[in-house]
């Protein structure tokens, strides 16, 4: 159901920690395209800058994020494109939750305690659908809890008396209060056990048919990943390394760090592989090597990767992906060609 | 109400232990100042008098320590602190009930407003860092630090003695006979106003600091950035969510630091010569009135429990975690 | 203040990483960076010397009386003169000791007592630990400060150290209720169950597994206390309880008030007194909030932005720069390892590693 119609683009984006000389750099030179209607997966080990893109672009980052350069545009169905990047506080609330919702990792913080379910699914409703009166509202929560299979009587409960998986339903259901284009799943289901975990994912398969919307899923967990999405972004040190269909990704890693990462998690479907892990520990944002991140942990480095950031573009033969490493691109001459 | 009781049972108990220490006290300090007290006033005291001392100040050594501590709570639960001396021969629990309602007054009504007016501010500078308002911190760690009471000396200094515009002490115009009118009111007030002043600058301090530190907690709570994801109205995450948090632990701040604003008022009230208990304190002190600081500090402690109890409820009412299901 | 805390605490207690290994030595010491701290310890490192040398910098005898009665600072009595012609200056410079030594007396017995029973409860639980949980919370509401007026006017000969003593039984409590809840959380390490485990004693568990972690915690306690001890014994020597034949600056404040220094417009009795306990309690809140924001790093007020630049919690800000970025950094490029690690990663990548 997946369209080549963007709803989300990002483009050259970077992001800072702090600013001057204390900044470091999380985010570099990001391009990703969300398609109308499809479930693009994040993946990444901690600390790869997946959530940071996740909250950058809809400028939640928590200071000292700061947004240094690059575009990011959300695409109307009439056609008319809107720059997130330069939106005032007041347009950024209208926009916010109206066309792309979050459900936030940690279901157990997301929830503020002191309010109930009624009051926390209301609230949303209030402030961007003023129309409606009080009773509207509560028929509205009652029909999105029944949407996510929680009993409208939780309407009157208190955050600490739902369970974890309760819980994470609620946000779910808030996410999609409005009827968002975009909903961005950041870790939705970690703090779970496997079993609800699964039960949860399915469930939002089928409202995402159901509702049409797109879908921004983040986890470490790549097999999740491959069940779940259409296409999946990799990332590593900041930038995206490797792009392509799940199918793809899954078949045929170009980039050694997703075949790495593949062979972290055990595969839910299909033959098994083996478990190697990658050898090493992701690089920490204020020391990141030069070249490409990915080469001390990598096996099959060339000289060039040691000093060139490799860029992300379609390897030889295949327009349908992109990957930024040097074994699929030419490498370049010795000396640097610019600073 | 699970909570409650457990709340209530803990006062109890602490208000059991206060008077226990009430009672030990006298009778734990070398010397017996109560006794040279009975002397110097022999003659004028009654046999009843004398007899509900030396039950209070455990003067009769022929009566085990069992046998005093029973006679003593027999004598505070008919309502018998003693005589004090300092008014003599007015029963000490008359003093208390003449002063009792002046620092309730002065300490009830400065208290809420240096907590509601501290927590507002504290809440916006800890919502907006790096405003101009980051610049009041340094101000308020400064006058947090200074002692109540000095604080009253530079009141006194300024705005009785070199700009006379509000009375040195008292409570009242001294011509006027305390009734419930508007002429005893309006005086009432018009005398309260310097040390209540005293009070709220002093106070104030501790409660921005605290809120603005809770709210900075809070902000970087997830339950805020959702808020903030929906798109709400800054004064919804504001308020609805971060400061509505943020404001429980400074419940609980303002039940305990309470003994010690209190502590600071009754000092206030020395310097102000306010006709409430600390300046009755102040006065038993300076005359060795031991009947008399017995019962301040008792009826001071029952006070504050009963200021706590309040507290928790209010607490029970904002926290819904604290409600058990039934 | 102790208030944040006992929450800062809740969300990472004692300065322990995020992976509950036990804080270098090196971190522990990092508040000491801090400006509030510098400044903090530098105000009260004068007092201390005062405290030290002032009977001998005094240049009168606090008790000597002189002819110029009651007069405004001048060059030969820098802080003016009482209505009996003592120097002020020369009193508070005496006083100054009394005040530290009380003041800190009290804050390290009263430190003792709050790690012994704090400790304790924490670390041995059950019963033991609702006895004396339930005494800190009882010492915790009564008021402390017409305590101390009682039991000091009970006792005739009232010297410092047993003023120190009487400030430190009722200032124990909120000490031991904050490191109680640090150490049952601190229990549940996994490094402390490890030690459970290979069945060390309890007592070498607190020692060289608990109580290294809670040095922040203690160390704000201690502080706070410190500040508690000063302004009781200041009052207490204002009211006339303490011994007033001892020069503190409680006692310059007494004579001044016993003396109508207000009503005769004497300012100068009592404005230098008042000031230097605000500038001492000021320089040890400031060592707390050193402590606090280093416990804390939430708190920090400066957030690792430069002036230009508006953090908002809710609205990233955007912020092009001017000139237009080279699309890949290269090796030549400088690197930014040495800056100072950001607060934000981890905030956000929660999740377990792989």
């Amino acid at each position: 159901m997946s369209s080549s119609e963007p709803v989300l683009t990002v483009r050259g984006l970077n992001v800072d920690y702090g600013t001057g000389d204390g900044a470091v750099h999380a985010l570099r030179d990001i391009d990703l395209t969300l398609h109308r209607g499809e479930v693009l997966g994040l993946a990444g080990e901690s600390g790869s800058g997946k959530s940071t893109l996740a909250y950058a672009v809809t400028r939640l980052l928590s200071p000292p994020g700061v947004i240094t350069g690059g575009g990011v545009h959300y695409h109307r169905r009439d056609g008319g494109a809107l720059d997130l990047l330069a939106l005032s506080a007041t347009e950024l609330r209208a926009f916010r939750w109206q066309e792309l919702s979050i459900v936030f990792q940690g279901a157990m913080n997301s929830l503020n305690p002191v309010h109930t379910v009624h009051s926390q699914l209301t609230d949303v409703l209030q402030a961007h659908r003023p129309e409606l009166g009080r009773p509207e509202r509560t028929a509205r929560a009652r029909e999105l809890l029944a949407l996510v299979g929680i009993s409208a009587d939780r309407l009157a409960a208190y955050p600490h008396q739902l369970s974890g998986g309760m819980r994470q339903r609620v946000m779910i259901a808030m996410a999609l209060a409005l009827e968002p284009e975009i909903v961005i799943m950041d870790e939705p289901t970690t703090a779970l056990d496997v079993v609800m975990q699964r039960q949860i994912l399915r469930q939002l398969v089928r409202l995402r048919e159901e509702l049409g919307f797109s879908v921004v899923f983040i986890t470490h967990d790549i097999s999740l990943l491959i069940e779940f999405s259409d296409r999946i972004a990799i990332m590593y040190g900041g930038r995206i390394v490797e792009e392509a269909a799940a199918s793809a990704i899954y078949r045929d890693p170009r980039h050694p760090y997703s075949d790495g990462l593949l062979h972290s998690f055990p595969a839910l479907h299909g033959p098994r592989r083996e478990l190697t892990g990658i050898p090493g520990s992701p690089p920490h944002l204020s020391a990141m090597p030069a070249g490409c991140a990915f080469h001390p942990r990598c096996g099959k480095a060339v000289d060039a990767c040691a000093t060139h950031v490799p860029a992300l573009a379609a390897p030889d033969g295949d327009a349908t992906r992109t990957v930024a490493c040097w074994l699929h691109h030419p490498a370049p001459a010795t000396t640097p060609p610019r600073p | 109400m699970k909570y409650l009781l457990q709340r209530l049972a803990f006062y109890l108990v602490t208000a059991w232990a206060a008077i226990t220490i009430n009672f030990l006290i006298p009778r734990m300090m070398p010397g017996d100042p109560v006794q040279a007290l009975l002397s110097r006033f022999q003659g004028q005291l009654d046999t009843g008098a004398i007899d509900s001392l030396k039950a209070l100040f455990g003067l009769d050594q022929h009566r085990s320590l069992w046998q005093q501590y029973t006679d003593y709570w027999a004598h505070l639960l008919d309502g018998d602190l003693g005589l004090s001396f300092t008014f003599f021969p007015t029963p000490v629990g008359e003093v208390i009930a003449q002063s009792l309602p002046w620092t309730l007054a002065l300490v009830g009504i400065t208290t809420l407003i240096s907590f509601l007016l501290g927590t507002g501010i504290g809440v916006l500078t800890g919502w907006r860092r790096g405003s101009w308002m980051d610049g009041l911190l340094p101000v308020t760690t400064f006058i947090s630090a200074i002692p109540y009471f000095w604080l009253g000396l530079i009141a006194i200094a300024l705005f009785a003695v070199k700009w006379p515009v509000f009375p040195a002490a008292g409570g009242y115009d001294g011509s006027l006979v305390p009734a419930f009118d508007w002429p005893f009111i309006s005086s009432a007030l018009y005398h309260g106003a310097l040390p209540g002043l005293t009070i709220v600058l002093s106070a104030v301090a501790g409660w921005i600091l605290g809120m603005r530190n809770m709210m900075v907690t809070v902000s970087s709570e997830d339950y805020v950035m959702v808020a903030q994801a929906k798109g709400l109205s800054e004064r919804r995450v504001m308020f609805g969510y971060a400061a509505r948090n943020a404001i429980l632990p400074n419940i609980s701040g303002f039940a305990l630091s309470l003994g010690f604003i209190v502590g600071g008022t009754l000092l206030v009230e020395m310097v102000f010569s306010y006709p409430g208990i600390g300046y009755q304190l102040f006065q038993a002190v300076g005359a060795k009135d031991y009947p008399l600081m017995q019962g301040v500090f008792l009826i001071i402690t029952l006070s504050v429990l009963a200021a706590n109890l309040l507290a928790d409820i209010l607490y029970m009412a904002l926290d819904p975690r604290t409600r058990r299901e039934a | 203040m102790a208030a944040t805390i006992a929450e800062a605490a809740v969300a990472d207690p004692a300065g322990t990483g995020p992976d509950g290994t036990p804080a270098s030595g090196r971190r522990r010491l990092r508040f000491l960076r801090g400006r509030k701290t510098v400044v903090g310890l530098g105000i009260l490192a004068f007092f201390v010397v005062i405290a030290v040398v002032g009977p001998w910098i005094a240049p009168y005898d606090p008790d000597t009386m002189g002819d110029q009665l009651l007069q405004p600072p001048s060059g030969a009595h820098w802080f003016g003169t009482t209505q009996t012609g003592q120097d002020v200056l020369s009193q508070i410079l005496v006083g100054t000791r009394g005040v530290l030594v009380v003041g800190f007396v009290a804050g390290i017995l009263a430190t003792l007592l709050s790690v012994l029973i704090g400790v304790s409860a924490g670390f041995l639980g059950g019963t033991a630990d609702e006895l004396l949980s339930l005494l800190s919370n009882v010492f915790l509401v009564i008021p402390g400060l017409p305590l101390i007026i009682i039991i000091a006017s009970f006792v005739s000969d009232t010297g410092d150290l047993l003023i120190a003593a009487v400030i430190a039984l009722t200032s124990w409590a909120w000490g031991a209720r904050v490191l109680r809840a640090q150490t049952l959380s601190l229990r549940r390490r996994d490094y402390v169950e490890a030690a459970r485990a290979t069945g060390e004693s309890t007592w070498r568990i607190i020692f060289f597994e608990v109580l290294p972690n809670l040095t922040a915690v203690i160390a704000s306690g201690f502080v706070s206390t410190v500040i508690f001890a000063i302004l009781s014994e200041i009052t207490l020597a204002f009211i006339g309880v303490a011994d007033i034949s001892d020069w503190n600056w409680g006692t310059v404040l007494f004579w001044a008030q016993s003396n109508q220094a207000l009503a005769q417009g004497a300012w100068w009795w009592f404005v230098p007194a008042g000031l230097c306990i605000a500038l001492l309690g000021m320089s040890l809140a400031l060592i707390n909030f050193g402590i606090d924001e280093f416990v804390n790093p939430r708190l920090r007020t400066e957030t690792g932005a430069s002036g230009k630049v508006r953090m908002r919690v809710g609205f990233t800000p955007v912020v092009h720069a001017s000139e237009p970025r080279a699309s890949g950094p290269t090796a030549s490029e400088p690197r930014a390892s040495l800056a100072r690690p950001p607060l934000a990663p981890g905030t956000h990548d929660k999740e377990p590693r792989p």
